[in-house]
């Protein structure tokens, strides 16, 4: 048996309620409201936060194989698998890839993932992301949202199976965007709904439901992408199913997170599946995918640190200029300071064990934990007795802050704290998605990846601390 | 261990210090010569009489050449110093000790700093190359930590926090309007101060010193030789300097209520200029009111205040130009701003002034020692500085 052992959610804190956009750009407003990932954050700082949520439960992991799906890299040209699996502190031997270019890269690194585990690989992590724009003013700006989903895929301890899937190719423009493009660019809905979309995933879905000998009453979740909830339903019911089957698409609570979208809504539907169910998750782009699950007993063993559930329950309302502004949709006047400088590639190198997993050192001889990594001991001044130790997940508190109006920053003002770590430790450090009003002294914080700065086109990733998020909800699964 | 220290081996025979303040029209250059030439003729001397230079400057040139350049130095030793904010009091500490050492008998210590050209705000500091793991805090920011800090450990309201501090604003501001060389020349209100807009919360922008272009120097001699040249020269009594681990940083037992390195180089100073009563011994002091915290847990760090009770010696006026200490009597930093390589002569400057009872409307009564420290790098890490003067030998 192989499938599905871990799963993970990230969205974003920040929210824009649609009817933000309408006071600004007096375009009739769709109801609800899109997750925006903050100023710094990206597909691939979301797909750690994504990672970390499905691995954190699971203790020492080493998947031999680490993909990152997503249709808005940080890069074209620099993996972001290897940053993920440095983040996620997974051992280097290891097999990392992008899966990139499509809507459905999401399923098609679950796929690989897959063919990986059936191959012989252990275990197996797929982290997706995407953080897509659609053009001020525009359809796709209202649906869009930010978002990740991760996956650990093997053969031990499976909460849900893989029974097996369908995939169709067909080249067909329905959105797309070049190197250049900053925004999704669409064809005529009326065209790529019925030839692309209606079509490739009736052929699928029928295909996969066929092999199995299975009507859609069989199935108990129908996980569907759909460019949005009217065509996604519209389908849904074309197909045979009844709209109670249906996964939420997340349109009202997050938008509509590109390819990272449909597997949120796996993660929705795991959170509430109960053992000898049958999930069925469709995706579209370029063609489709349709993978069959059955879920296990072992769902009721699995909890991620906070999953989509846990994260969508804390959120921060934005308003659509702050979110033109973190987009970078707008220009500011810069601060009057100079712009951050480069890093040093041979630095980050040599400091990657701290600024991707987030090591410091514990001192041997007198056992204080220190941030960074140090040599000589800061305490007991004992010379190269340092063991590794890392910080993350350890509960942290606020010493002092402040809250700095003058310094760079994309999001002025930029917000700084002492924090103190349960168990030893310190760190100054950069605060975000926080309430400067808000903050306290003993203020209780966790640490979060993050897009630290960009200077001359590197995408400096590093740790900043953030509020304690709500924690997820244990009142658990439909039906409890 | 503290060292033994050159107590009254040399002294200061002739000071110059240009106005501190917004030079447009000057130069670093023109400032380093209007400071050494008003020093030379403060002493009776001539560039010829000096014998070695030590040269303070941050950020605004490299090397010795930047001074030798300038004021046409002929083929003499010039060592440029630099240690952040201390830098100033460090060309002079190394200054003099070349001259107790006995290898000279006459020389001149000057910093020096030009920040005024940059076009940014606050202070700039070059880019160096690192892992881009350094959190990218302002100046303010990082000594605005001290502020709820001190306000939360000793029960004072956000409200009584602030008034505290704008107090000393007051103070520094009341005190530089006095001084014509200060860069702002302005009482100003307390309301001014508190309702000042925030520049690194709790921290208005009058909680912080200013930005400036400026430059000081001291010609220093032998003790037994300072008559020669006047007859009120100023004894060095003490020079001391803390560099820090980084302890505060990393350490759970730092509480952002005091600067450790302050109270190293306080207590190795004390001993070797034979202190024991801070408080009741030093007759005035010149410190480093970067920010308006900074100089609240100075007072503790110096022994001026027991732990706790700056701000209340605060409110009482303790550090008045007219109370039992006189802290910033020139106007400190907050009237000057500052240009970090020179700040640390300028405050030497005005203790040569009051010793010498030079000082104007502003002058102590009867002064026998002054100290003066700076702080540069951070509250949890620094570079502190304490130097202590003092008008009479023994």
């Amino acid at each position: 048996m192989s499938g599905i052992v871990a799963y993970g959610a990230y969205v974003p804190l920040g929210r824009l309620p649609r009817r933000s956009i309408q006071n600004v750009t007096g375009e009739p407003a769709a109801p609800g409201e899109k997750a925006v990932a903050g100023y710094d954050e990206d597909s691939l700082s979301m797909a750690v936060e994504a990672g970390w949520d499905c691995l954190a439960p699971l203790g020492q992991v080493s998947p031999g194989v680490v993909y990152f799906a997503t249709t808005t890299p940080p890069y074209l040209e620099k993996q972001g698998a290897a940053t993920l699996a440095g983040a996620l502190d997974l051992p280097g031997a290891v097999r990392t890839a992008d899966i990139t270019g499509s809507l459905r890269c999401g399923s098609n690194a679950l796929l690989a993932a897959l063919d990986a585990v059936q191959g012989g690989v252990e275990t197996a992590l797929v982290a997706v992301g995407d953080c897509r724009l659609g053009a001020p003013q525009g359809a796709w700006e209202q649906v869009s949202g930010d978002g990740a989903a991760a996956f650990m895929l093997g053969g031990q301890n499976v909460l849900a199976e893989y029974l097996g899937g369908v995939s169709l190719a067909e080249d067909i423009l329905s959105q797309w965007r070049t190197a250049n493009d900053q925004f999704v660019r669409t064809w005529e809905e009326r065209f790529f709904i019925s030839k692309g979309y209606n079509r490739l995933v009736k052929k699928a879905v029928s295909s996969l439901l066929g092999r199995h000998a299975l009507q859609p009453a069989d199935v108990h979740r129908l996980v569907l992408y759909g460019p949005n909830p009217r065509y996604q339903m519209a389908l849904a019911r074309q197909l045979g199913f009844e709209l109670d089957q249906v996964q939420d698409s997340l349109f009202a609570t997050a938008g509509m997170a590109g390819c990272a979208g449909p597997l949120l809504m796996l993660v929705g539907a795991l959170e509430e599946a109960r053992p000898g169910q049958l999930i069925l998750l469709v995706t579209f782009g370029e063609g489709c995918d349709a993978l069959l699950f059955r879920v296990t007993e072992a769902i009721e063993r699995f909890r991620p640190r906070r999953g989509l559930r846990g994260h969508l329950a804390s959120r921060r309302e934005i308003n659509y200029h702050t979110y033109l502004k973190w987009r970078q949709i707008i220009p500011q006047e810069p601060p009057r300071r100079p712009d951050p400088g480069r890093p040093s590639a041979p630095g980050m190198w040599r400091g990657g064990k701290q600024k991707l997993a987030f090591y410091g050192s514990r001192c041997q001889e007198c056992g204080t934990p220190q941030f960074p990594p140090q040599r000589v001991c800061v305490h007991c001044q004992a010379v190269d007795k340092m063991v590794p130790y890392r910080f993350l997940d350890r509960p942290a508190s606020i010493v002092t802050y402040t809250v700095d109006y003058l310094t760079f920053s994309q999001d002025p003002p930029a917000v700084f704290a002492v924090l103190d770590f349960e168990g030893g430790g310190r760190m100054i450090c950069e605060l975000t998605d926080c309430d400067p009003q808000k903050l306290s002294i003993g203020m209780q914080v966790e640490m979060t990846f993050r897009s630290y700065y960009r200077a001359d086109g590197i995408v400096n990733y590093y740790w900043k601390a953030r509020p304690r998020r709500q924690e997820v909800q244990q009142n658990g699964r439909q039906g409890d | 261990m503290a060292g033994r220290g050159i107590k009254d081996r040399v002294a200061i025979v002739g000071m110059g210090c240009t106005r501190f303040g917004e030079h447009w029209d000057k130069s670093l250059e023109d400032l380093m010569v209007e400071a050494a030439y008003e020093a030379y003729a403060s002493a009776g001397v001539e560039p010829k009489d000096i014998q070695a230079y030590w040269f303070g400057t941050c950020n605004s040139g490299f090397c010795g050449i930047t001074l030798s350049g300038p004021l046409k130095i002929q083929y003499k030793p010039v060592t440029r110093v630099e240690n952040f904010c201390a830098t100033g009091t460090d060309a002079f500490r190394n200054a003099c000790y070349a001259v107790a050492s006995g290898a000279y008998d006459i020389v001149l210590a000057i910093g020096a700093e030009k920040l005024k050209d940059s076009g940014y705000s606050g202070l700039v500091i070059p880019h160096l190359l690192d892992d881009g793991m350094k959190p990218n805090y302002s100046a303010p920011a990082a000594f605005s930590l001290l502020a709820p800090a001190y306000f939360k450990k000793y029960g004072l309201d956000e409200k009584q926090g602030k008034e505290v501090l704008a107090r000393i604003a007051w103070k520094n501001h009341k005190n530089g309007a006095l001084n014509p060389r200060a860069q702002f020349r302005q009482e100003v209100s307390m309301e001014q101060i508190l309702k000042s807009p925030v520049v690194a919360a709790p921290l208005g922008i009058m909680d912080c010193s200013g930005v400036a272009d400026g430059a000081a120097a001291a010609v220093i001699v032998r003790a037994e030789d300072a008559h020669k040249y006047t007859d009120k020269p100023v004894y060095v009594k003490a020079l001391s300097i803390a560099c820090g681990p980084g302890h505060g940083s990393m350490h759970q037992d730092y509480d952002f209520t005091t600067i450790r390195e302050t109270v190293h180089a306080a207590r190795d100073a004390y001993q070797q200029a034979g202190i024991t009563e801070p408080r009741r011994q030093i007759s005035m002091a010149e410190v480093h009111d970067c920010f308006t915290p900074t100089e609240l847990v100075i007072y503790e760090d110096l022994g001026f205040s027991e732990r706790g009770q700056a701000w209340r010696d605060v409110l009482d006026g303790v550090f008045d130009l007219d109370g039992q200490l006189p802290v910033n009597p020139d106007g400190g930093l907050k009237s000057f701003g500052h240009p970090i390589g020179a700040s640390g002569l300028r405050m030497l400057f005005e203790m040569f002034l009051q010793l010498r009872g030079e000082a104007g409307p502003r002058q102590i009564k009867d002064p026998v020692l002054g100290l003066t420290h700076n702080l540069g790098g951070f509250p949890w890490q620094s570079v502190a500085s304490v130097c202590i003067v003092g008008r009479e030998l023994g």
